[in-house]
């Protein structure tokens, strides 16, 4: 079954479901995950789910524009590190206040992707999917020589950035719970747009696009707003995370590594649905995290997540949550 | 006695005397680059803290309050990268309880690992971290072990000076923080002093082919080069100058040519001279621990091959260390970073001293730089100290 | 004047190496519509075995070449195989991901057995000075290279029969399979040729600058922007593109600081791709 078929399918069986079972279990995890490590006082746990959290961000906005509307975006960490870069810059050289600098972030890289997408989206397939890959790296170059925001260097936050937020062990907690909470709006965003109008017209978008236009969607605008949307809350999190690493550069910001590994989350997990991000990009966290203090098979990190992702794409492209649903179908309810 | 009573005799001598048995130690945690392209220097540097470990283990420990405490090392690869280093040192505090750092190597990463160390309020010492930059955010428990970057061409563009007054000077460096630091600041001061600078390019980190840039270096019929960055593209760019004949009378990259290896390059190592924070033939006369030669024939001996200045860095952040646990008599953080403030002393290094001024608490305001070039003596490539005068070992080549 | 020349001259000869490399990847394209995206990988492999053969036999590297391309041509037709053989067909993002997922195994398993530090192959070749620039023999020896094997791959796809079948299923694979080509079999060899020739032109590159496992991605990069310039699936238009890539290159540098030019290229990248999808050198080709 396709994946757009299978999205059909899942949302005739979802609807079966009352309309606010599957948005409480998403804020109910999203609670667990601020509270368990904090009533622990357990900083190694924090750290690992800080990054599922970022993880999981990007992969489910990501999800908007290659599980529903099939555009395949390489380059999707663009959003992440230039959000990074403006909260950064706001924070240190305006002194602006973290939230606000970090939703300054993310209005200004949505506003720029909103102009951008018109232009690329008019692309298909793998030229897309080609010109994204463009776009982040002449954003990374154009920043690596951009002085103002420190060149190749990047810019050092100072030690006492921590103290209005009351010092770097309480500012590391308040940045936690707002991934924590970015994350969750992720999830809850995706959730929506799958449920509404403007998610159709992008499924049918990812289903037949000229039959979708020729059926009177309007593809550009519907095209350009997801890929805006889509940027949002990744550049959020981008500001958030590079606060707190104290250190944004060219080349940690604009990681296409990093960027194709959301894509594997997403096949992982499956694409289309708001549960398999989540899944693949969690699962995919604790295994980096796994394989990265072993020192032997650190080194084989790479290949295993390439393998994982190998399998995956040959025989279940549909994901684990597609692999589930088949053979469960009762799970429908809880994977969306 | 039976052999029962003689039995319960020894053990509970043995019960007695245990707790005096067992042993008390130190954990101090780091990153190595063991890959990517810092590996080369990283190593040196790590081989200079196990080279001071393994001394102090034999001899017993550091002896501070009336115990002895073993040095034990909690250490990771950090593949050359900042993530990792931030993954790692969070790590290595966190779940290693390291109680001391050392800093990973060169500029960048320390600043990465500095971020962390602060964020816990753990004493860190720094050795390969020459940019000021990271000791004036406003931290209290960095210390910095080498010279810091703005030092490092002077005594460079003084040799130069000495040798040619009017030579036209081209600036080349890698853009990361440490060369572009020490790079902008010799040629504000080179502007400063009259010096004719012709050209000032920065290079990205990842440049293999610096065809492009040498042609410049030659258009702007530059007599000196100035700059470089750390082995992998310092060694690159002197193969790359010989081999496009660059005509250049006078090269001082920074770091790489500081290693045995560099001698590898062969005849495109001739001449070429480098800014380094130690040479083995110094003389200096240490309060503590031993001299250069002392420490070059100990490192030779363990590891077969000559220590360079990252190798000397990295046991003298020990020594150091050791030096204020013994002074302070505790390992507790406040008092060693209190005794760290205090020190003023020689070593094989050099003089050291940290600065206490909170606006750039912990950088080196003692150590001095040397400058060293390739030369051949009796047909082998051969290092010599050629600045300053005082230090000197052979003539400059010009 | 003379300075910019000379870069110009420079630019063109190692961008004609650069061509050779986008020349596998747009021929693949070409032909089975599948966006290679162990090309990196691959030209690491070339690195690495021209490494290991100049310091196992000591022979010169342009000797090894024909074992390289061998070895490559081998690993080319197992990738297909094991990875590309079941996505034919499939939606683009399925080929993209299973391509992807290959570079990842290769490349970490490239790390593990060799680190990231940096490789070199020692090479000298005389060169040829000119009013004060140098053109190094390396350099010109690696263009001569290129050219040969692209003037080769030529003659096989216009005069060789195996060849003409490549381009007739490029063409329309059905009506080839018709004809009683056996198009899967043709697909597996040319996904060999294109792996053969990232792998060769890996190789050269090694012969000039060095190199470790990562340095594939920044050349993969590269090779988008040069197949993008030619022509996606134009063999012709790839090293022409090349050799363009390195004029523009070559004409920049003199006259800004040489990080720039990194965003020239991928800001031509863009632009070229929305405005001339068919690529500058479309060379009206049924």
């Amino acid at each position: 079954m396709s994946a757009s078929a299978e999205i059909g399918h899942q949302r005739a069986l979802a609807a079966a479901a009352p309309r606010a079972f599957f948005p409480s279990l998403l804020i109910l995890l999203g609670l667990a995950m601020a509270v368990v490590p904090y009533w622990s006082d357990d900083v190694q746990l924090r750290e690992g789910f800080l990054l599922a959290a970022v993880y999981i961000t990007l992969a489910s906005n990501l999800n908007v524009m290659i599980g529903y509307a099939g555009y395949i975006n390489f380059g999707n960490i663009v959003f992440f590190g230039l959000g990074g870069y403006v909260c950064v810059d706001l924070v240190t050289r305006l002194h602006w206040p973290l939230i606000a600098a970090a939703l300054a972030g993310g209005l200004a890289v949505s506003l720029l992707a909103l102009v951008f997408g018109f232009g690329i989206l008019r692309l298909r397939g793998a030229f897309f999917a080609l010109a994204t890959i463009g776009v982040n790296e002449a954003v990374r170059q154009f920043v690596a020589n951009f002085e103002p925001w420190g060149g190749a260097t990047g810019i050092y936050l100072t030690f006492d950035a921590y103290d209005p937020l009351g010092g770097p062990m309480a500012a590391l907690w308040l940045v936690y719970f707002l991934v924590v909470a970015v994350m969750v709006l992720s999830l809850l965003l995706s959730y929506a747009i799958k449920r509404s109008k403007f998610g159709l017209g992008l499924l049918a978008i990812g289903q037949n696009e000229d039959a979708a236009a020729v059926l009177g969607v309007r593809t550009p605008r519907l095209k350009a707003l997801a890929y805006s949307v889509s940027a949002f809350l990744p550049a959020v999190a981008g500001g958030l995370f590079f606060f707190k690493s104290g250190i944004i550069e060219p080349n940690g910001a604009f990681d296409l590594t990093l960027s194709i590994e959301a894509i594997v989350m997403i096949m992982l997990g499956g694409s289309g649905t708001v549960a398999g991000p989540l899944i693949g990009a969690f699962l995919y966290e604790e295994l980096r995290g796994l394989l990265l203090t072993s020192p032997t098979i650190s080194q084989l990190q790479l290949v295993i997540a390439g393998l994982v992702l190998l399998v995956m794409v040959l025989f279940a492209p549909g994901g684990l949550v597609g692999f589930v649903n088949q053979h469960w179908p009762r799970m429908r309810k809880f994977l969306q | 006695m039976n052999t029962n009573r003689l039995f319960l005799v020894a053990t509970a001598a043995l019960l007695v005397a245990a707790p005096a048995l067992a042993e008390d130690t130190i954990t101090i945690g780091f990153t190595v680059s063991q890959t990517g392209p810092l590996n080369n220097d990283s190593v040196s540097q790590m081989r200079g803290f196990e080279l001071w470990r393994d001394e102090v283990n034999a001899a017993g420990g550091i002896k501070a309050g009336g115990k002895q405490y073993k040095i034990n090392f909690a250490s990771y690869d950090d593949e050359s990268q900042n993530v990792r280093v931030q993954q790692l040192y969070t790590r290595l505090i966190v779940n290693d309880k390291a109680q001391f750092l050392f800093s990973p190597y060169s500029s960048g990463l320390v600043a990465t690992a500095a971020i962390i160390s602060e964020q816990y309020g753990k004493v860190m010492l720094t050795t390969g971290g020459a940019e000021e930059k990271t000791y004036q955010l406003g931290n209290k428990n960095l210390f910095q072990v080498y010279s810091p970057a703005g030092q490092y061409l002077a005594g460079a563009l003084d040799a130069l000076k000495e040798k040619n007054p009017k030579a036209q000077v081209a600036f080349v460096y890698k853009d990361d923080p440490f060369s572009k630091a020490v790079a902008q600041v010799t040629r504000d001061l080179a502007k400063r002093q009259g010096v004719n600078v012709v050209l000032d390019e920065s290079y990205s980190p990842s440049t293999t082919d610096f065809g492009p840039i040498i042609n410049k270096v030659i258009s702007a019929k530059a007599d000196a080069l100035l700059g470089g960055g750390h082995y992998p593209d310092g060694s690159t760019l002197a193969r790359q100058l010989y081999d496009q004949k660059a005509g250049l009378k006078w090269v001082t990259l920074l770091v790489a040519p500081d290693t045995p290896k560099f001698a590898e390059l062969g005849d495109a190592a001739m001449g070429i001279s480098v800014p380094s924070q130690w040479a083995p033939q110094v003389t200096f006369k240490p309060d503590f621990g031993p001299n250069a030669q002392e420490l070059d024939k100990r490192f030779t001996e363990k590891y077969k091959i000559g220590a360079g200045y990252h190798a000397a860095g990295g046991y003298t952040a020990g020594l150091l260390l050791q030096h204020a646990i013994e002074q302070s008599g505790s390992i507790d953080q406040a008092k060693v970073s209190a005794a760290l403030n205090k020190i003023d002393v020689t070593t094989l290094f050099g003089r050291t001293k940290f600065s206490n001024d909170p606006k750039e608490h912990g950088l080196q305001i003692a150590h001095a730089m040397v400058v060293g070039q390739w030369q051949k003596k009796g047909g082998q490539l051969v290092k010599e100290v050629i600045w300053p005068s005082a230090a000197r070992t052979a003539d400059i080549i010009y | 004047m003379i300075g910019v020349l000379a870069s110009v001259i420079d630019g063109v000869l190692v961008g004609s190496v650069y061509g050779l490399a986008a020349m596998g990847l747009t021929l693949i394209w070409g032909v089975m519509r599948v966006i290679n995206l162990t090309h990196g990988a691959m030209i690491v492999l070339g690195m690495f075995i021209i490494y290991f053969l100049a310091k196992a036999t000591g022979l010169s590297p342009y000797a090894s070449m024909p074992i390289v391309v061998v070895v490559a041509f081998g690993v080319g037709v197992a990738t297909y195989w094991i990875a590309v053989d079941r996505v034919i067909g499939r939606p683009i993002l399925m080929s993209l991901l299973a391509t992807f997922a290959c570079n990842m195994i290769l490349i970490g398993v490239g790390t593990a057995l060799w680190t990231t530090s940096p490789y070199n192959v020692p090479v000298s070749l005389p060169g040829i000075s000119w009013q004060g620039y140098t053109f190094t023999g390396t350099h010109m020896m690696a263009a001569a290279c290129a050219g040969l094997i692209a003037g080769l791959l030529y003659l096989f796809l216009n005069h060789v029969r195996y060849g003409k079948a490549i381009r007739a299923v490029a063409s329309n694979r059905e009506a080839a399979e018709l004809s009683g080509i056996p198009t899967r079999q043709v697909l597996a060899v040319t996904f060999g040729i294109g792996v053969a020739l990232a792998c060769a032109a890996g190789a050269l590159i090694a012969t000039l600058f060095p190199f470790t496992v990562l340095s594939g991605s920044s050349y993969q990069l590269k090779s988008f922007v040069v197949t993008v310039l030619g022509g996606l699936g134009n063999p012709a238009g790839a090293l022409l593109g090349g050799i363009a890539l390195g004029l523009i290159e070559g004409l920049a540098t003199p006259f800004m600081p040489v990080s720039w030019t990194p965003i020239i290229e991928f800001a031509l990248f863009v632009v070229v791709l929305l405005a001339f999808p068919r690529g500058i050198f479309a060379l009206s080709r049924a």
